[in-house]
């Protein structure tokens, strides 16, 4: 692949990524979201996989893509028992506030982790169906 | 309903369950051969053959429970019960044993543990040994519940798990295909007639309003209504598939497959009785009527005559015994369908009758199949000699069957003879009885004379006699035919009787006996065994006769139009499979969108007005987004008129982008963040996947061109039309003026849409990323698929 992308994507793919936890966790107030967070991540490695070799793209990644989307997958599901404690039904949203010394309160929630988990899971499920396509050509 | 039935004191007295209340002993007769089926594979672990000993104790007990209770059955106090089954529906797990239920079960219970106990020593050293007494109790619970219900739907559930239960018994032998075949072709004849028994079923609940047969019954005759005729085709339909019926006859000989036992059990006492057992039980509310009696004389007549003919025509023993079952059968039908008081008696007592020699009959061809090797009745001959026992239980079964007396074949002939001439007209029919009652006599002397008497002479050498648990059954049943031969009363009583009077909802008495003096019908049984007589000293060859005359019509038979049906609907399945899964997309895809135009244009049309939209959308639009929607109509146009794969997919991602930027245009920034991305990640996808394939060629004619793109616009301008008309058809406020305001306050977020996602519905958005995942796993899988070489996808 041309040099000039070899070095952009060096530069690129790290700001992508970033990006795309950045993107992640705004959703809940903003444009954004785990589906689009995930999906950039996605795009973040199908550029590295674009400019440099299959093998280099496989080793960059730090956890099987089928090991993500199972991650995710539970990560999304177990974030609905903590709804089951709380209240009745699965999946209903439970936040508590976090106070930190510097910085304010926090509030956190399940649905924060569903995102989490949707976000592994799209990330996953696309760098998944990537790496086998790359692997026939 | 109450059935209201008087007592030997002429008082009136409703009865319904017995004056103890619930009897709940009545299921328990039930589900315990159930757990007997259950329980047999893992006992034959252990006890090897002796199962079949162990598990007879079962079926025993019960016969003796059967037995205790009798004297308030006949009393005219049938015991019944009643669990709450499906409430909402009116469907009860309702039991009653009256007289009818009475004789069926004793049956089914002792003629149960003599098989039982046969079949031990019969399958001896069988490995799947286990699974057929499974199979066995399976059916003997099935059928126990069939004749004790009194719900409809409990009846029918019943009778399919005899059919169901028959069929894996027929196929026992699974290795060999004519097993596999005749149990699939049983199976689906008495499969569709209890389709239409279901249906006849819930016709009748419907038009007399009850849910139970009692209830059906005491509602009296259903001769003047509506729904009669349909309910009568379609409940005789379910009886005379079970019951072998004339021309759904051909799958009981071909039942005969099965093990011997087992064709003892079912295919001549049980099951196929199981019809005949539903007509007696409608009687009072189908019977009477010139349909009921035209039907099932016609029918039972014509069963009667095939059964007879196709008997002679045999030299297997278990096919003779099969065919002349379906005579007899026939017989049953006949007598059902008289009607008559007399008519009725003579139907149990020869019902009765038949199970104890046809029952015997078989388990002695049995006999002689594990003595000698073969049961063909062409090389057997004076097995008297070296199977004693087994002779002189043939003999009196033989006996029985011709109608000699003093066994109880003669006295139930001669009541069938009785009920056949009082009636006005019926010299015809009487003739014809009797003519082929002398054939069922030569039917008997093949099957069961010749092969005992005479000089001993078999195919192998050293035929034995069976040992002795295979003795007990035929000795046993053979005997109780001698033995209610001499004393009527008894069966009379006990089980003919009361048998008569639930079939006609009135008291009833038989008067069985050997001695009516000097009349016709004794007449009519001296000529017909007299000629029969004849005909075995005149060593006529019958077979070859009859084969000459109706032996061509075996190829237009009804067996020949089962097999022409199943070949005709296997035929269909493979063009259709040919035609519309045929490996190419387009041709999915063009299937598809004709599904869906053709349905929601007929939808359209039908309904009145729904074509028309509301109110006319606003016309005014800003100059950008012209300008944007005809960039997608272009690119749209241009992916249909591209030559290169490639070239197609970028400009498919331009429709994409400009839908993103409408998004966009419209305040809907996550569907458009959504929407970029998406389009720009499924371009590299189709990139990859289209590497490497040569250029798009014009393969199609103009006329195919034409054919899809008319299609398509229709699809298209339909979608587009129902999206308009739903936006412009308003009875509700949008939903999402609830999500805006609850957004922030109950789920902590400003981003609605993202709320909506992660929180409000979360739940579908747990699906959503569940097919995901499959779908990455499934495309891992198919890719892996064609790489490891392993042949098509």
């Amino acid at each position: 692949m041309s040099l000039i992308l070899r070095t952009a994507s060096r530069v690129l793919v790290p700001v992508i990524i970033v990006f795309s936890i950045f993107i992640m966790l705004r959703g809940h107030n903003a444009p954004g979201g785990g589906f689009i967070g995930g999906m950039v991540a996605g795009g973040a490695f199908a550029l590295h996989l674009l400019s440099h070799d299959l093998a280099t793209a496989k080793s960059s990644v730090p956890i099987p893509p089928a090991l993500m989307i199972a991650i995710g997958l539970l990560t999304a599901a177990v974030s609905g028992i903590f709804g089951l404690f709380a209240t009745d039904a699965y999946l209903t949203g439970v936040w508590v506030d976090w106070h930190l010394p510097a910085l304010g309160t926090l509030v956190v929630g399940t649905p924060l982790l569903f995102d989490v988990g949707v976000y592994l899971l799209v990330a996953g499920m696309t760098l998944s169906i990537l790496f086998h396509l790359a692997e026939e050509t | 309903m109450w059935l209201s039935q008087r007592d030997p004191d002429g008082q009136q007295r409703p009865t319904r369950g017995s004056p103890e209340g619930e009897v709940l002993e009545l299921v328990v007769l039930v589900l315990s051969c159930f757990l007997a089926a259950v329980a047999a594979p893992g006992l034959h672990k252990i006890l090897h053959h002796r199962v079949g000993m162990v598990l007879a104790v079962v079926p025993a007990a019960i016969a003796v429970w059967l037995a205790a209770h009798a004297p308030q059955v006949i009393a005219g106090l049938p015991p019944s019960v009643s669990i709450p089954w499906l409430t909402n529906v009116g469907v009860h797990l309702a039991l009653r044993l009256d007289g009818l239920a009475l004789l069926f079960a004793l049956l089914i219970s002792t003629i149960g543990a003599l098989v039982s106990l046969y079949a031990g020593t019969y399958l001896k050293g069988h490995e799947h040994q286990g699974r057929f007494f499974l199979y066995l109790y399976l059916f003997m619970g099935a059928m126990l519940g069939l004749v004790l219900a009194d719900d409809l739907i409990a009846l029918f559930v019943f009778w399919e798990l005899t059919s169901i239960s028959s069929y894996f018994l027929i196929g026992f032998n699974a290795e060999d295909a004519k097993s596999r075949r005749s149990a699939l072709q049983a199976l689906l004849v008495t499969g569709a007639g209890g389709l239409a028994l279901l249906a006849g079923l819930v016709l009748l609940g419907i038009a007399t309003g009850q849910t139970t047969l009692s209830g059906i019954n005491a509602n009296g005759a259903l001769g003047g209504h509506g729904l009669y005729a349909p309910i009568l085709v379609l409940v005789l339909a379910g009886a005379f598939t079970k019951s072998a019926q004339f021309p759904f006859h051909f799958w009981l000989p071909g039942a005969m497959v099965a093990p011997t036992p087992v064709s003892a059990y079912l295919h001549s006492a049980t099951m196929v009785k199981a019809g005949i057992y539903l007509m007696a039980r409608l009687h009072p509310s189908l019977g009477g009527t010139t349909q009921w009696t035209t039907a099932l004389v016609l029918f039972g007549s014509a069963t009667l005559l095939v059964g007879t003919i196709q008997a002679l025509r045999q030299t297997d023993m278990k096919l003779i015994l099969a065919h002349s079952t379906v005579a007899s059968l026939g017989l049953l039908t006949l007598l059902l369908g008289l009607g008559t008081e007399h008519a009725a008696q003579a139907a149990m007592a020869f019902l009765l009758g038949h199970a104890l020699y046809k029952g015997a009959l078989f388990l002695v061809a049995g006999s002689v199949d594990h003595g000698t090797g073969t049961r063909d009745i062409r090389s057997l001959s004076g097995l008297r000699s070296a199977m004693p026992y087994t002779a002189l239980a043939a003999t009196l079964a033989v006996l029985s069957f011709m109608g000699i007396p003093p066994l109880f074949g003669f006295i139930a002939k001669e009541a069938i003879l009785e009920s056949l001439l009082e009636l006005p007209g019926a010299i015809p029919l009487t003739v014809l009885v009797a003519i082929l009652l002398a054939g069922g006599i030569l039917a008997a002397f093949l099957a069961a004379v010749r092969p005992f008497w005479g000089r001993l002479r078999t195919p192998h050498d050293h035929p034995h006699e069976s040992p002795v648990p295979m003795l007990v059954g035929p000795l046993f049943l053979a005997v109780a035919g001698l033995l209610f031969g001499i004393l009527p009363a008894l069966a009379d009583n006990a089980l003919v009787s009361p048998a008569a009077s639930s079939i006609l909802a009135t008291d009833s008495h038989a008067h069985l006996a050997i001695w009516h003096g000097f009349n016709l019908p004794l007449a009519i049984s001296a000529a017909v065994l007299l000629a029969s007589g004849a005909v075995i000293a005149s060593r006529l060859d019958l077979k070859r006769f009859l084969d000459r005359c109706f032996g061509g019509l075996d190829r237009i038979g009804p067996e020949a139009g089962y097999h022409a049906s199943v070949r005709g609907l296997l035929r269909t399945a493979k063009w259709q499979a040919r035609r519309f899964q045929n490996g190419h997309l387009r041709v999915y895809l063009m299937i598809l969108f004709g599904a869906i135009a053709a349905s929601v244009l007929a939808t359209i049309l039908l309904l009145d007005g729904g074509f028309w939209i509301a109110s006319t959308p606003s016309w005014d639009m800003q100059f950008q987004e012209v300008v944007v929607a005809l960039v997608l109509i272009t690119a749209a146009i241009a992916v249909t008129r591209a030559t290169s794969r490639l070239a197609a997919v970028a400009i498919l991602g331009v429709v994409g982008y400009a839908v993103a930027v409408l998004f966009i245009m419209y305040s809907a920034p996550d569907l458009a963040m959504t929407q970029f991305l998406f389009e720009t990640l499924s371009v590299l996808i189709f990139a990859y996947v289209l590497w490497g394939m040569p250029r798009l060629v014009k393969r199609s004619s103009g006329l195919v061109h034409i054919r899809d793109a008319v299609l398509c616009s229709v699809v298209g301008a339909l979608m587009g039309w129902l999206a308009l008309s739903a936006m412009t058809e308003r009875f509700e406020d949008p939903i999402s003026t609830f999500y805006a305001a609850q957004s922030y306050l109950a789920a902590h977020g400003r981003n609605v849409v993202n709320v909506i996602l992660v929180d409000f519905r979360g739940l579908d958005t747990l699906g959503e990323i569940t097919v995901l995942a499959v779908a990455a796993l499934g495309v891992a899988g198919l890719l892996r698929l064609r790489n490891s070489g392993g042949g098509d996808e």
